[in-house]
């Protein structure tokens, strides 16, 4: 490996902040570089993840194979009932689709897959060569739901019409047409509906169970464990609560805007912030049983869990840890958790961050830490070795870059299977950590057997 | 789906341009390079990763709406240079998507361009080579890409006239463990080969203390340069797509005589291929390998009655699944259903040609999805399903074990690692598909044997 070309394209030396350095400003948003192995994925991406946990919905790809195949039971968002969203449908289209149109093989493959699995509605996923050949899905949809009676809606979701921010936008607009098509009787006033949620390894039931003991009602879970029928009545919701910064804003805006239902911004990682997503809901609904139902719910749950976490702390200890995940809402909570495992946060990015995300970061974090905007594996690898980090907190990506160096991994994406969220979360995230960062294995790997990394 | 259905559920194949950046990355120093929109690189990236558990670089030209409209030549050029002057590539493996073959890009003019004005950066040592193919989604699956891959890199590359004594060897997208052993095999065989593509080491790599730009690995673009001059290629696949393949064009250019043969999985397709083995190189087969067949033989015979009869549905990329029923025949497996994504429309004739002297000949079908298979899995109640990872689903719901080979394995570690081809990826096989059927009956049973 040469080691005298520098490693930071120069074009992206803006999205890299390292704080205590400079005063802070970093550039985001910005359009992937042509040639950097970008971690980005596409606005289809964005929607499809959005969208993909609706259990009882037809989720069709409209485009080639790639597209569907590539996200086929991506995520490990679970069902309590159906599971059509695990199966992966798609046009298939083919060249002569491309030639000639794919609007009469849309129009058949919604007809024939409706009525083989008989979905509560279906959306339609646009890709970029429908952008191209430019169907017409509205109409298709329009006519489709006509004659089956159900909703059926186009996502515009072409992958090059920017990255997955954009697709998150799609997948609310979409989401939006089935607002307020459902009734509202009978929902309590201290209901809420949870956005931003995608139920992996069943993490929205514990938050809905954590809602029940407080006495609030959820109407829709949006999207995790998410159903239809749901979706059309969340208007009848008092609160919507926001979780994952990206994904779902855009849709908490447009009920805001429309049906004047305001919304708070929430994580359920860590203790702290999973104690005051609920202490806000509490607060917001102001009634003294709650809170009062609230704080004891708190007490219960950190009684169980602070005694277990000590053990954990006790190893992990001055561990550094590195973070990049999608949004960084997701990483302000998990600098604050490897805060309580003792652990330090040496470098945390995302992909999708806005100013004003990296400006929270730079805020929470000690001086030294790097923070970064879309980065790419060249520059990961140098953070890490810069850093000489014992943890890496990404998305299943950026697994091989931490294990080719040896470096401890833990998958906080779509991916996992080992629920993370709310005061149990925080438990199984001590485990994982541990359980990677202990392991034996790293003694043997080059970089504790040839010498120290630092010194390279 | 099949003609039955107008949809697909549940793909039995891949989209064409991750064929062409898996095979690129079997050769040296190249960086596979998706002209196209952002999210083909990096889903493709992520659905490599995690079979082989490896860093998996592709660069995208990362194209946004204002290119669909006046063209994405500015941003091709752009991330060739990046990935040139950041990677130090000294290959540049360009597939094109189904959006930048839609908005008609003319890749081959635009690199012919993108020369002129840099003319600098390939007047120097270091500049890449720049190979080119032609990958829209909609037109194949990922084995045409992957072999029209192979093609492009030995018309573009294989440039040298001459004659010598290597061998060329293209054994189509076989697993790291399996190039390794073709490697191994050439070796005892003392011919001088080249193995294109090679990802025995691209794909499976060690540690390592520092993070490499590109990994180490893959065919050396000197020895693709001249397989024009070998003495004869031989290539693996019977049914690769359209007429022309890279060791027909080899013959045809250069005059290599090309033996194309089945892959060579199981017993009878491996005696094929050590037998051109043995032509070619004069030398009789390494007494190493006249054991291992030996072994492969009287393991048939240990085994043959926990399996004979035993019904098996066969699925994945078409050569794979020739080779595997090839290999199910001659054990006493009974295969029932070959099934393929793929529609190269040779399915049915090879899977003919290596069942010959059974008495009930398999159910063939190409161009199907999961759901056509699960609708033949339904009816033809097999005890053994065998193919790729994406088959779990069909395994679950029916309650019948799933034999992983080939690409993707998802769901568990060493897809890299399983070894198909030859006499010992035949013992293998054997070892696992029997173990498979032995551990399904004694758990199924009451008793709790301990011999079995």
């Amino acid at each position: 490996m040469e080691t005298s070309t520098p490693v930071i394209f120069e074009e992206r030396e803006n999205q890299i902040h390292r704080k205590g350095e400079s005063p802070f400003n970093i550039d985001c948003n910005r359009d992937s570089l042509a040639g950097a192995i970008s971690q980005r994925a596409c606005v289809f991406c964005g929607s499809r993840v959005v969208l993909y946990p609706i259990a009882d919905a037809l989720h069709l790809v409209h485009g080639p194979i790639g597209c569907a195949v590539y996200t086929w039971d991506i995520r490990g968002a679970l069902s309590s009932g159906p599971e059509l969203h695990r199966l992966s449908f798609s046009t298939d289209l083919q060249e002569k689709d491309v030639i000639f149109g794919g609007e009469k093989k849309l129009y058949k493959a919604l007809n024939e897959l409706i009525d083989l699995h008989g979905p509560k509605a279906a959306f339609v996923y646009s890709t970029c060569i429908v952008g191209i050949i430019g169907d017409d899905l509205e109409a298709v949809c329009r006519k489709v739901s006509a004659e089956k009676k159900i909703p059926v809606i186009p996502v515009q979701s072409e992958g090059l019409k920017g990255n997955k921010r954009e697709g998150y936008n799609a997948a609310c607009k979409a989401l939006f047409r089935l607002v307020g098509t459902g009734e509202t009787d009978n929902i309590s006033p201290y209901s809420l509906n949870i956005l931003g949620d995608f139920n992996l390894a069943g993490e929205i039931w514990l938050i809905r169970d954590y809602f029940k003991r407080m006495g609030v009602e959820v109407v829709a879970n949006i999207t995790g464990d998410g159903r239809i029928a749901d979706i059309k009545r969340a208007h009848g919701a008092k609160l919507n609560v926001v979780q994952c910064s990206g994904s779902t804003m855009d849709l908490a805006n447009m009920m805001e805007e429309t049906y004047g239902i305001p919304h708070i911004r929430v994580s359920y990682f860590g203790v702290e912030d999973m104690a005051q997503a609920l202490y806000d809901v509490a607060n917001y609904f102001g009634d003294s049983q709650m809170i009062e139902k609230t704080k004891e719910l708190v007490k219960d749950e950190l009684k169980v869990l602070y005694p277990e976490l000590k053990k954990y702390k006790k190893a992990l200890e001055g561990k550094k840890a590195a973070i990049y995940v999608g949004g960084s809402f997701k990483a302000f909570s998990l600098v604050k958790a490897l805060r309580h495992l003792g652990m330090k946060v040496v470098m945390v990015g995302s992909q999708t961050g806005t100013k004003e995300d990296y400006a929270e970061l730079e805020q929470i974090t000690d001086p030294g830490t790097i923070i970064v905007d879309d980065t790419n594996p060249l520059e990961l690898s140098q953070f890490i070795k810069e850093k000489g980090v014992d943890l890496f907190i990404g998305g299943v990506k950026e697994r091989p870059i931490a294990y080719k160096l040896g470096v401890g991994f833990c998958d906080h994406n779509h991916e996992r299977k080992i629920g993370l969220e709310g005061f149990e979360g925080m438990l199984n995230f001590a485990k994982e950590v541990y359980n990677t960062v202990m392991s034996p294995v790293w003694r043997f790997v080059p970089r504790n057997t040839t010498g120290d990394v630092k010194n390279v | 789906m099949s003609d039955d259905y107008t949809s697909t559920t549940n793909a039995c194949k891949l989209c064409k341009p991750i064929g062409a950046c898996l095979a690129f990355k079997g050769v040296e120093g190249a960086v596979p390079f998706l002209h196209g929109s952002q999210g083909c690189a990096t889903y493709m990236r992520r659905y490599i990763i995690s079979h082989f558990r490896e860093p998996m670089d592709i660069a995208s030209s990362s194209l946004g709406e204002k290119n669909a409209i006046f063209g994405g030549g500015a941003n091709l050029k752009q991330g060739i240079k990046n990935v040139t002057t950041k990677y130090g590539a000294k290959m540049i493996g360009i597939a094109t998507t189904c959006l930048t073959e839609t908005i008609g890009d003319d890749v081959p003019s635009i690199i012919k361009q993108f020369r002129d004005e840099e003319k600098a950066l390939f007047e120097s040592d270091n500049s890449p080579l720049l190979v080119n193919v032609s990958t829209p989604s909609y037109g194949g699956t990922h084995m045409e890409g992957f072999h029209d891959a192979v093609k492009v890199l030995v018309d573009q590359i294989a440039t040298e006239y001459g004659k010598d004594e290597s061998i060329n060897l293209l054994p189509g997208f076989v697993s790291p463990a399996d190039i390794r052993y073709l490697k191994e095999l050439l070796s005892d065989f003392n011919l001088e080969g080249v193995v294109l593509p090679d990802i025995s080491e691209s794909l499976d790599g060690p540690a390592l203390l520092d993070y490499q730009k590109i990994s180490e690995g893959g065919t050396p673009l000197s020895k693709i340069r001249s397989m024009g001059k070998a003495r004869a290629t031989i290539e693996f696949g019977r049914t690769i797509f359209g007429n022309l393949t890279a060791g027909k064009l080899l013959d045809s250019r250069f005059g290599v005589k090309n033996y194309s043969l089945g892959m060579p999985v199981g017993l009878r397709e491996s005696d094929e291929f050590f037998s051109v083995l043995e032509e070619i190189s004069g030398c009789k087969s390494p007494e190493k390998h006249v054991l291992e067949r030996g072994r492969l033989i009287d393991s048939f015979v240990d085994s043959h009655k926990y399996i004979f009869g035993c019904k098996a549905v066969v699925y994945g990329e078409e050569d794979l699944v020739v080779g595997l029923t090839s290999f199910l025949a001659e054990m006493g497996v009974q295969p029932v259903l070959c099934a393929s994504g793929g529609k190269s429309k040779k399915l049915n004739k090879e899977i003919t040609a290596v069942t010959k002297g059974l008495v009930d000949l398999p159910i063939v079908r190409d161009g199907v999805d999961f759901y056509d298979i699960g609708e033949e899995v339904a009816e033809l109640k097999p005890d053994l399903l065998i193919g790729h990872s994406k088959g779990y689903s069909l395994a679950k719901k029916y309650g019948i074990p799933l034999m992983r080979v080939g690409f993707p394995i998802h769901d568990r570690i060493g897809g890299q690692r399983v070894l198909h081809l030859g006499y010992r990826g035949a013992q293998a096989l054997l070892d696992d598909l029997v173990n498979l059927v032995i551990e399904k009956k004694q758990n199924d049973s009451p008793v709790g044997y301990s011999y079995m």
